[in-house]
Order: structure tokens, then sequence, then C-alpha cells
């Protein structure tokens, strides 16, 4: 059977693009994020996961307003990104595992996940910068295979975070039931606090986000007490991308099934409060 | 217009609901245009006849036109697709956050910063 060897979650602003297609990565303002990940780097090249499922919300390239599911996961065989509308380079394509996609809608439907499924399907920044930022030299071969779960953050309503957390512990437990000899990583990626829009623009809430970030370490449920527009009081109207956290944490399991073994954050990154933990699973 | 549900209000803090998205779709749909090059040199081209392509109303026009956020906002626009827009104008997300909240750029970025602390 498969096994989820650990989950990984980041920031993704696209501001992190542009810095590493110019280089910054050593410059005092970036320095201290993307120093945070060297030892997520060294665990994922002693680790060797062979597929990433990847959960993540789209900003507008693969979906618009005219279709916006709440929940969408990938089964293509390929995803690659696109032009958001500022021209960051392109990457290489990430390459699919279908076998993994149609399991886990198998399994994730049959627990009343009602997904919207994507044969073909543009991946965004929140997608892409993770997996740079994971893996700086996979150059174009990356080194494991995807599958995408994307979440409405665009659109409310938005699903709650008890929600996405349920979604999560579905996902993990679809993952321990794929009959394939693979080593699955669950990354998230989103947050923290950060506000891009109204006159609250710049909002950041550290006191929060370090109590989150906590949370998942001691209590993984302890953000599904808020409501989403609670939780967005507190960490900004694009803040409640900490649901793709939420998600990732609760598809590894409890308390005591994971170890945090690294966690990083740095205020500000754009305009964000930018964060990055990994946890290992317990064999 | 009737919405399905009155949400908590938070100051300064716009929620993107069914109410906006039915007031905003031919300036959002406009926006997520600009992810393709050639769309967005056709906007600089001739903005009014790009404006009017995709049937913006007179209150998105003019949002569009004075380039203000908060505007753009109140006519209906969503944050993630009016970056696209306000990619044309090499503005980011500092520029963005100085205009809505009436600060110099170096001010808004100061006050991130101390957020920090």
């Amino acid at each position: 059977m498969a096994r989820i060897v650990g989950g990984i979650v980041t920031s993704h602003v696209p501001a992190i693009g542009r810095a590493i297609a110019g280089g910054l990565q050593q410059e005092a303002y970036w320095k201290p994020f993307f120093d945070g990940f060297a030892p997520v780097q060294q665990w994922l090249a002693e680790v060797k996961p062979d597929v990433a499922v990847v959960i993540y919300n789209d900003h507008g390239l693969n979906f618009f307003l005219d279709k916006m599911p709440t929940f969408a996961v990938g089964a293509a065989p390929q995803y690659s990104n696109a032009d958001e509308g500022w021209g960051i380079p392109t990457l290489p394509a990430f390459p699919g595992d279908q076998d993994l996609s149609w399991h886990l809608i198998e399994e994730l439907v049959a627990k009343e996940f009602d997904l919207t499924t994507c044969q073909e399907m543009l991946v965004d920044h929140a997608f892409t910068l993770p997996m740079k930022l994971l893996w700086p030299n996979a150059g174009e071969a990356w080194p494991v295979r995807t599958v995408p779960v994307c979440i409405n953050t665009v659109q409310h309503p938005l699903p709650s975070a008890g929600r996405c957390f349920k979604l999560g512990q579905a996902i993990g437990e679809a993952v321990a039931s794929w009959d394939a000899d693979a080593r699955v990583v669950v990354i998230g990626t989103g947050g923290l606090s950060h506000q891009l829009d109204g006159e609250r623009a710049g909002f950041i809430n550290k006191s929060f986000d370090l109590e989150f970030m906590d949370s998942l370490v001691n209590d993984p449920a302890w953000a599904t007490r808020y409501s989403v527009e609670e939780l967005i009081e507190l960490t900004g109207t694009q803040g409640i991308e900490l649901l793709m956290w939420v998600a990732a944490r609760a598809a590894l399991g409890g308390v005591d099934q994971v170890r945090k073994l690294h966690a990083n954050y740095h205020i500000p990154i754009s305009n964000t409060a930018a964060g990055l933990m990994l946890f290992e699973s317990k064999d | 217009m009737a919405t399905a549900k009155v949400r908590r209000v938070i100051p300064g803090t716009p929620l993107f609901d069914g109410e906006a998205a039915r007031k905003g779709y031919a300036l959002n749909k406009m926006c997520y245009s600009f992810n393709l090059a050639d769309n967005r040199a056709e906007f600089v081209r001739d903005e009014a006849a790009y404006c009017r392509k995709y049937g913006l109303d007179p209150q998105q026009r003019a949002a569009v036109e004075k380039r203000n956020v908060l505007d753009l906002i109140a006519a209906g626009g969503n944050a993630y697709y009016l970056a696209k827009f306000a990619g044309i104008f090499g503005l980011d997300m500092q520029d963005i956050g100085a205009q809505q909240t009436g600060m110099s750029k170096e001010a808004f970025q100061a006050r991130l910063i101390e957020a920090g602390k």
C-alpha cells in the first residue's frame, strides 16, 4: 500500500517567482524566507517521495467565475502553468499520477465530497512556486509525480475550515488505501495572514499565525472552531488560504502520527506573513 | 438585488460573494482575459474599445479609467482578477496597498515590516 511520508505547508505569493527568476534568494529582503527551505529540501532529498498531492487555490488561471468548483482534483497526465498576467517564466510541465488521481476521486466521492474532476488543468503560482521552492534544482525533470487538489478561495461561499479538515482527512485515508508501492508527500500552499484588497489592505496578524502554526502540531483541528468570516477577520481576506494548511495537515493524521521537523515564519514577503512547516509521518 | 445571505461586515474588508460576482462579472471577465499578453497589448492599444468589447458598465469603465482599486472593488472587481489588471501597469501589491490605504508606498512597506516585530 502507499504511504504518506510527511507533509509540507508553505506560502506561495507571486513575488517569490520574480525573486527566483531574478536570482535574489540571498538578498537581505529574501534571505530569511529562502533560507527557511534548506532543511525541507534536505529532508525531501533523503525521503525521496514518489508523488506529491498538492492542495492549493487557483487565482484565476485555470478557473474563471463562469465555473467555480469548491473542490477540484486534477486527473491529467501532466500539468503546465501559464502566464497569469505578469509574464513570469513558465516552468517545465509537472508529471501527473493518473492512478492516484482516480483513486482519490473514487474515494473522495464515496465519502460524499462532490468534486470537479479535471483531465486538463493549468496550475498557477500557488502550485508551481512551492514546487520550485521545494525542488529548486529539478531543472527539466521534476522528481515527483503530482496530483493537484484545488480549493476555492476566490468566490464566497468558501468551504469551511471544518470541511477542508475533513477533505484532508479523506485524502489521507485515500492515499493509505491506494494499492501502490508509492511514498506520498502532501503539500498545502497559501497564507499566512495577508490582505490585498480594501482599506484594511496590508493587514497581518502575527500572534494569530503563530498560534495557528502551533495548533498544527498540538491540535490540528483548532482552526475549525472559526467560521470563514471569523478567519478572514483574524487573518485578512487572503489569509483564508490557511484552509490549504488545515487540509494538508489533516491528511497526515492525529497529533501522535507526525512530528514537526522544521518551521519558519517571516514578515513581510510582499504583503504577506510567510510561513513554512515540515511534518514527518511516524513509522 | 436580492442576495442569498447577509454576511458579517468586517471594516475595510470586501468579501467577494454572489452579489459582487454578479455585479462584477464583465469587469472580472475582462481582467481574466489579461492572462494573455496579446490581450494586455490590445487593451493598451485601445482601452475604450477593449472595455466596450467586454461590456463594462459606466461604473466599471470609470473605475478602470481612474485605475482606482477601491472603485474597482466597489464595481464588483475581485482581488485575484484585478491583480492581472494591475500587472499591465507594472504595479505590485505594495502599490495597490498604498493606493487603497491612502499611504505612500514607503509608509505602507514600513507598516508591513512593523507587523513582523
